[in-house]
């Protein structure tokens, strides 16, 4: 795995894609997507390392990764290209008509990475269980990850697929719970306080590990840990607190950045907090 | 005119249950998801012979067609199994996004479609399925008439390559298709041969037209007669090819007027060929209680309703 300091490295690109992208479309969810930068960076670069030449749909033989929560989409993206699944200046036509890359991830212009189309919440963590299937019926060995958001998990398909996984003991998924407390209306626990989210997923029958989403060397640390606790007979949950807006100052944690893009000067602001370290598209 | 004969009436499920087993023995990629009715979907065979390959999903059928999208992401041909109510109209998100706008492999076989569906009553009598379905981009639509079309079609759905609705009974209704047929996905059968009247139709009501023929053939009329399995996509060229020869048209179908086959190809002659038409279905209302027979007169499908029909359409051709 790369060090933490170069993983940091890349995040802090994927911010500035993150804001130039949003900012470029004047539309887009900038708050949520520079939360979870942290953890996707690490996914690909540090856990997932998934092979270049030769993506296919199918994904026999290389680990998953399925965006539920696909709005999130400029992170996915801004990684996906910096890691190499396509030219990194591709960020810039995102949004717009013809581009690859839709306002929500979607297989339909067959950008390369992308398995499903993900934007109406709550069916991601099913998918993801279904290829997890298909890995253990295909006698492969490698693991499906997930990333939903907490708000997200108010869909009742969340359980549904939590009660599945438990009982069919899908133990080579990891679904990873974006913790952020926050949703368009409000804090999630004004909107629909969610409780004891580890006290529910472990009632459920999962193995339930909490980490810090925005702190990259936790990351390695806990999704480590995660997949030695696959192959064991349960489902494995990440509860990973994140920031909404992390590495901005005037977005952090502040839920009105869900879903609106910076404007000329805000993006400025923005991007004067964020080193240009891998060169911008 | 070819007369059809019933060789023993059976349930159309069977069909799709057979041709499921089958299926499982022929294509170890084969795999079959069920919400809680794997006894009534006849899917008990395939579940107890390759327990590995099917996944029950309990009462969740959300999950289950999520679940069916990602088992195909490494080369799996899921089959889902439930009701016809359960399967459109209870997940229409999850197929949207997940199967048809994702272009997922995924089958979604659906049994109890329609009005004889009988005594449960129109919480569970879905008319509005095909509609539904059609509307989706990628998504073909079969709706098969009698066993062995259905146990035709559930071979011919999983070598085609994109996600299937394929839409089938509850009742043993006659058995009149031939065992060994081919089932072509997209291609209208002509079941009898006429020049006065086209009559065309689908799923269980392609018998009652049949019935509804020969009473006609004794009033001197003769109707040609066109079994459409494959609602989407419509085999416009066997439409178009007999009302050339006829001049009119008689559609019929057990599903909302809005939305079914009628609509389509009353959709087509407008914009190509228009011509009288005159649809059986269910006239924008719920169903209710009732024996198959009983529905199938209550609500305007019988052979006698398709009689009337083509005496309506013949007087507005003149």
């Amino acid at each position: 795995m790369p060090p933490t300091s170069e993983l940091q490295k890349i995040a802090t690109q994927v911010r500035r894609d993150i804001i130039r992208m949003t900012h470029g479309a004047a539309s887009g969810h900038p708050g949520g997507s520079l939360g979870c930068a942290d953890f996707i960076t690490t996914l690909y670069f540090g856990i997932m390392k998934p092979d270049l030449r030769n993506f296919t749909m199918d994904g026999k033989d290389e680990d998953l990764f399925f965006l539920s929560s696909g709005h999130l989409s400029p992170a996915w993206y801004s990684v996906l290209g910096r890691y190499g699944y396509f030219d990194y200046h591709e960020l810039g036509t995102f949004r717009m008509l013809g581009a690859r890359l839709q306002g929500h991830p979607s297989t339909h212009e067959k950008l390369p990475g992308i398995r499903v189309a993900s934007g109406s919440l709550g069916q991601g963590l099913s998918v993801a269980i279904g290829a997890s299937l298909a890995k253990k019926l295909n006698n492969d060995s490698h693991l499906v990850f997930c990333l939903t958001g907490d708000g997200e998990l108010e869909e009742g398909q969340n359980w549904e697929a939590a009660m599945f996984a438990a009982a069919h003991k899908v133990d080579n998924v990891i679904a990873v719970v974006d913790a952020n407390g926050k949703q368009i209306d409000g804090p999630v626990e004004k909107v629909m306080d969610l409780g004891d989210l580890k006290a529910k997923f472990e009632a459920f029958g999962w193995v339930v590990i909490k980490m810090d989403g925005n702190d990259i060397a936790d990351i390695r640390e806990k999704m480590l840990l995660a997949k030695v606790a696959c192959g064991k007979g349960k489902p494995v949950m990440v509860l990973m607190k994140t920031t909404m807006g992390f590495g901005v100052d005037f977005m952090l944690d502040n839920h009105e950045w869900h879903g609106v893009a910076p404007n000329d000067e805000q993006a400025e602001k923005a991007l004067a907090q964020l080193e240009e370290t891998l060169g911008d598209y | 005119m070819v007369e059809y004969s019933n060789t023993g009436s059976k349930d159309t499920r069977s069909g799709f249950g057979e041709a499921l087993l089958e299926l499982g023995k022929e294509n170890p990629n084969v795999v079959a998801l069920c919400a809680d009715l794997t006894g009534s979907m006849k899917m008990d065979a395939f579940a107890k012979a390759f327990p590995e390959r099917f996944f029950q999903c309990g009462i969740a059928e959300a999950n289950m067609m999520s679940i069916a999208a990602g088992l195909t992401i490494g080369g799996k041909i899921p089959f889902t199994g439930t009701f016809a109510n359960f399967s459109t109209g209870r997940v229409y998100d999850q197929i949207r996004q997940s199967i048809a706008y994702s272009n997922k492999n995924v089958k979604i076989c659906a049994s109890h479609a329609g009005i004889t569906l009988g005594e449960d009553g129109a919480t569970h009598q879905i008319l509005e399925d095909i509609g539904l379905m059609k509307m989706l981009p990628n998504i073909t639509v079969i709706n098969t008439c009698d066993f062995n079309q259905t146990r035709a079609a559930t071979f011919a759905v999983a070598k085609h390559s994109g996600p299937v609705y394929l839409r089938f009974g509850r009742p043993k209704v006659p058995n009149f298709t031939s065992a060994d047929q081919d089932f072509e996905i997209g291609k209208a059968i002509c079941m009898t041969e006429g020049t006065d009247v086209t009559l065309i139709a689908t799923g269980h009501l392609v018998w009652q037209a049949l019935e509804a023929g020969k009473v006609l053939s004794g009033k001197g009329i003769r109707a040609e007669i066109i079994n459409i399995h494959t609602i989407k996509p419509l085999d416009y060229d066997a439409v178009l090819t007999s009302v050339a020869k006829t001049g009119c048209v008689v559609t019929a179908e057990e599903h909302m007027i809005n939305g079914g086959l009628g609509d389509s190809i009353a959709q087509l002659l407008s914009r190509e060929y228009p011509l009288p038409l005159e649809m059986i279905a269910v006239n924008d209302q719920f169903g209710q209680s009732g024996k198959p027979e009983e529905l199938l007169e209550e609500y305007g499908l019988s052979s006698a309703n398709i009689v009337e029909a083509v005496e309506r359409v013949l007087a507005r051709k003149k």
